[in-house]
């Protein structure tokens, strides 16, 4: 699997093919649930878009009404730095500058979390274990592709989080 | 520069207006079981410029207790911490102390 390395300035990593397409989609489908297919009534709109203020609907409605736009676009900013970072097709190099690795970092986070309550993950969640057991029962199936993937963004996540801290954040 | 207190005081305060002074308010951030903890300890140092030490702290709080208050201060800047962590991904509201 990818590890984002640190060059210079920048965090570096070689993508594999199958890594560049699972990254595309991902990426892709937060812009659509941003975007055509944004949805209050999605508990992943409800998520990456919580109430500030719980137990007050009018107060959350009202600081929703001043911030869910500029929320929106910086979401979708971040899953187009992705986007704008990954190779078009096919294998290749990645390489970006302290900007974009935060936005990837914040794209990232953005899919896990997304892919977390698709999955029902809890704190109780061994993610490892979730994927046997999918596995045992159909090794074919759409929780097995989200479960590894949702497995293999945290790791990208960290690797390039890594990556970042490295040479700016050690203290 | 800031006016002088005001000494005669109004005939009908605003209630709210003037719990102002006595309970600032906080913005709190919730655990999740996705966010990763040396993420959620980097956002910390990245939005508010704590030490790597009160950051790790601050997320160990939101870990083990469930939550915890990352700032304080007047309402319009905890909205405003909010939504910086909500472009984070972060699980934040805001409340009174």
């Amino acid at each position: 699997m990818t590890i984002f390395r640190r060059v210079g300035a920048e965090c570096v990593a070689d993508f594999r093919e199958d890594e560049v397409r699972v990254l595309r989609k991902v990426a892709e489908e937060v812009v659509g649930l941003l975007t055509d297919g944004f949805d209050r009534e999605d508990p992943v709109v409800g998520r990456l878009f919580p109430d500030v203020y719980p137990e007050d609907v009018k107060n959350s409605a009202e600081f929703r009404r001043f911030t869910e736009g500029d929320l929106k676009t910086a979401k979708i900013d971040q899953a187009g730095a992705v986007l704008a970072g990954l190779p078009e097709a096919g294998k290749g190099e990645v390489r970006l500058d302290t900007e974009s690795a935060e936005a990837w970092l914040r794209a990232i986070n953005d899919a896990r979390l997304a892919l977390g309550i698709r999955l029902e993950l809890t704190d109780d969640t061994v993610v490892e274990y979730e994927l046997e057991e999918a596995l045992e029962q159909d090794a074919g199936s759409a929780r097995v592709f989200q479960l590894s993937v949702y497995s293999y963004l945290g790791y990208l996540q960290e690797s390039l989080l890594e990556a970042v801290i490295g040479a700016d954040f050690r203290r | 520069m800031t006016a002088a207190p005001q000494t005669v005081p109004v005939d009908k305060p605003d209630i709210d207006e003037a719990s102002e002074f006595a309970r600032p308010w906080v913005t709190i951030v919730h655990n999740d079981p996705v966010n990763l903890m040396s993420y959620v300890t980097w956002v910390f140092q990245q939005l508010f410029g704590y030490s790597r030490d009160k950051a790790e702290l601050l997320m160990l709080d939101v870990h083990q207790k469930g939550r915890a208050v990352v700032s304080a201060g007047a309402r319009e800047r905890m909205e405003h911490d909010a939504s910086r962590l909500h472009t984070y991904g972060l699980w934040a509201t805001v409340d009174r102390q």
